[in-house]
């Protein structure tokens, strides 16, 4: 991380090509720098790997730990990360990546203004995490939002049900491969397979609403 | 009806709440007059005392996050506006701010200096909306009438610069859509120097009307550590005695140059939130003002040809200027990999953009922290132990506009 050298210039000034507008201040430097060191130091094989991208820095850590990183980051000194100002999730699908899944929770400090993103890889075949909520309350509803539309669970949450959708949906619709609903024009060169998809879905749309169905799969 | 046993619940004052006799568990909404949109609350009330508050949203959810994947960075300006419809600008600064980050690249100083111009702007315009809403929820028709009479010059201003009067997108990644046109400054200056009048005028009306009071002082108190706990952010924290601001705590867009104040209050009830929404609109007209005097001339648009779409009369003389445009209309700018976060003050709160680029034309995800959806967790703490008839003060008092709650 280069250090920002000399006065900031005005606005009409050229800055000159180096500057990178997006560093990071020096103190949110050493206080990025303290958290990785202090996730190292104690989760040592927790702390998968750190990635910088304009003066942001993003520590990737193991899910079972989730919940002793925020605490700790939160208590200690150097970092102080006492607010989540954000919580959702990425599903990786299109990019090939493993695991499918990650939690995103972009941490902010009140005190030196710092901020943190901790991206908690998931796997497709067991979407869970620990819930935050008891820690941090304010991710009670975003945690929800994340099941919602993505279906992972949050383990201990207190309300874990879905919050945007109607209890009886079928799917996540954040996931990459759930359709985003467009229908094929019918011609005359593809009316078969149109046909043959329209009843398809149909087929699906009674089994969605079947009374049978239970509706929550926790 | 079955009678419940005597429960307790905590009050915001941390108070217990126990009483007894008929429990009755009623919906307050979806369709309520009073819940600014569709937001419906799941209400156990003893007599007239709401013992839980429960709020079930997603009415309006359009899945705007899955749209986002499916546009251009370009396209999704359009999708900013339509989620806090009362303050479409300042979605549209959040989101360019995210995409110019992701590209590296900062708008010129005169599209920034508009830039908080229109922000500002927005903030009255949001306020106004906000402060005729509260009041006629709250039985104060006339406050209604004057707001809306300003906010009309607000809205013809912003149709005058993007032929829109609500979904302006006016704000695009790399700076503006296009210059102020001939006379706006002009008008907007008169406005902003007529407008700390007509803030008096809705003051005279309401400040010191005792019904207004009874109906709003010590109502919906919130603690400032609830309020923290909650991520509470905006003018209802900072009317918990919270100074908490980020155009003072993170600067962007050259806020850290501009004279102003933030307004804080300790009491963190109904009445301390329409306080500081009416000081805050006197501190915007402040900045909207000072904006105004130092704008610099230049142009309004990053001059990177990868990212802005050449005008319109370059494209009969210049090739290079017709390749670039249908580039960047049929695949758009690609920023390279990465991921940012960005966040401004919006009239509402903290609304934050996270976006993933996958090195394509289009956002691999876009997520946006909503103040909206984030404050109305504050509601159930607010308005249990409190009165069934206050609830709609203190809905009001958070400001939520339901699109953005449910995205």
């Amino acid at each position: 991380m280069t250090a920002q050298t000399g006065p900031t210039t005005s606005p009409d000034a050229t800055p000159p090509p180096a500057a990178d507008p997006y560093a990071a201040s020096e103190v949110h430097a050493a206080v990025h720098a303290a958290a990785q060191e202090l996730v190292s130091a104690t989760f040592g094989e927790a702390l998968l790997e750190v990635q910088t991208f304009r003066g942001e820095t993003t520590l990737v850590v193991a899910r079972e730990r989730i919940r002793e990183i925020l605490t700790i980051l939160r208590q200690d000194e150097r970092t102080r990360f006492d607010r989540i100002s954000n919580l959702t999730a990425v599903d990786y699908l299109d990019l090939g990546r493993e695991p499918r899944f990650a939690v995103v929770y972009h941490l902010m400090s009140r005190t030196n203004l710092a901020r943190l993103r901790l991206r908690a890889p998931v796997p497709e075949d067991d979407p869970w995490t620990d819930s935050v909520t008891d820690l941090f309350p304010s991710v009670n509803w975003p945690e929800r939002e994340v099941f919602d539309l993505f279906g992972i669970a949050f383990r201990g949450h207190p309300n874990p049900t879905r919050i945007l959708l109607p209890d009886d949906w079928d799917g996540h619709p954040l996931r990459k491969d759930y359709p985003i609903g467009a229908e094929e024009i019918e011609f005359s060169f593809n009316r078969e397979v149109v046909e043959a998809d329209r009843a398809k879905t149909t087929g699906e749309r009674e089994e969605r609403y079947s009374p049978h169905r239970p509706v929550n799969n926790f | 009806m079955a009678i419940a046993p005597p429960r307790g619940d905590t009050a915001a004052n941390g108070t217990q709440v126990i009483l007894s006799g008929d429990s009755m568990t009623i919906n307050m909404g979806p369709q309520h007059p009073s819940t600014h949109g569709v937001l419906r609350l799941v209400l156990d009330l003893e007599g007239e005392t709401v013992t839980r508050c429960e709020p079930v949203i997603g009415y309006l959810h359009t899945g705007f996050e899955k749209t986002y994947e499916e546009k251009t960075y370009l396209q999704g300006v359009v999708l900013t506006d339509r989620m806090d419809y009362l303050a479409p600008l300042s979605n549209n600064l959040g989101y360019a701010l995210a995409i110019e980050r992701l590209l590296g690249i900062e708008a010129p100083p005169r599209a920034t200096v508009i830039r908080v111009l229109l922000a500002e702007l927005t903030r009255i315009n949001n306020h106004l909306v906000w402060l005729g809403t509260q009041a006629l929820d709250l039985g104060a028709m006339s406050a209604f009438f004057y707001c809306f009479r300003e906010r009309e010059v607000l809205l013809d201003l912003f149709e005058m610069m993007s032929g829109a009067r609500l979904m302006t997108s006016f704000i695009r990644p790399g700076g503006l859509m296009a210059d102020l046109p001939d006379g706006w400054i002009e008008r907007a200056e008169s406005f902003l120097r007529e407008f700390p009048g007509h803030i008096v005028e809705y003051e005279s009306l309401l400040t010191e009307n005792e019904i207004f009071k009874e109906r709003t002082i010590g109502i919906g108190i919130l603690s400032p550590e609830q309020a923290q706990a909650l991520d509470l952010t905006g003018p209802s924290l900072r009317a918990c005695g919270i100074p908490w601001d980020l155009r003072k705590l993170a600067p962007y867009c050259g806020y850290e140059t501009y004279d102003f104040a933030v307004p804080t209050l300790t009491g963190g009830d109904v009445y301390d939130r329409y306080l500081i929404r009416m000081a805050e609109m006197r501190e915007s007209t402040k900045i909207a003002l000072q904006a105004i005097d130092r704008l610099p001339t230049g142009p309004v648009m990053t001059a990177d040809r990868k990212i802005a779409i050449p005008p319109r009369a370059e494209l009969a003389t210049s090739m290079e200027a017709l390749i670039h445009h249908f580039k960047l209309v049929s695949e758009g700018f690609k920023p390279p990999e990465g991921e940012v976060y960005t966040c401004i003050e919006s009239p509402k709160g903290e609304i934050g953009f996270y976006l993933v680029s996958d090195g394509t034309g289009k956002p691999y995800r876009c997520h946006v922290r909503a103040p909206s959806f984030i404050n109305l967790q504050s509601l159930p703490p607010m308005s249990v132990g409190g009165l069934v008839a206050d609830l709609v003060a203190i809905i009001g008092s958070i400001d939520p506009v339901l699109g953005e709650v449910d995205r």
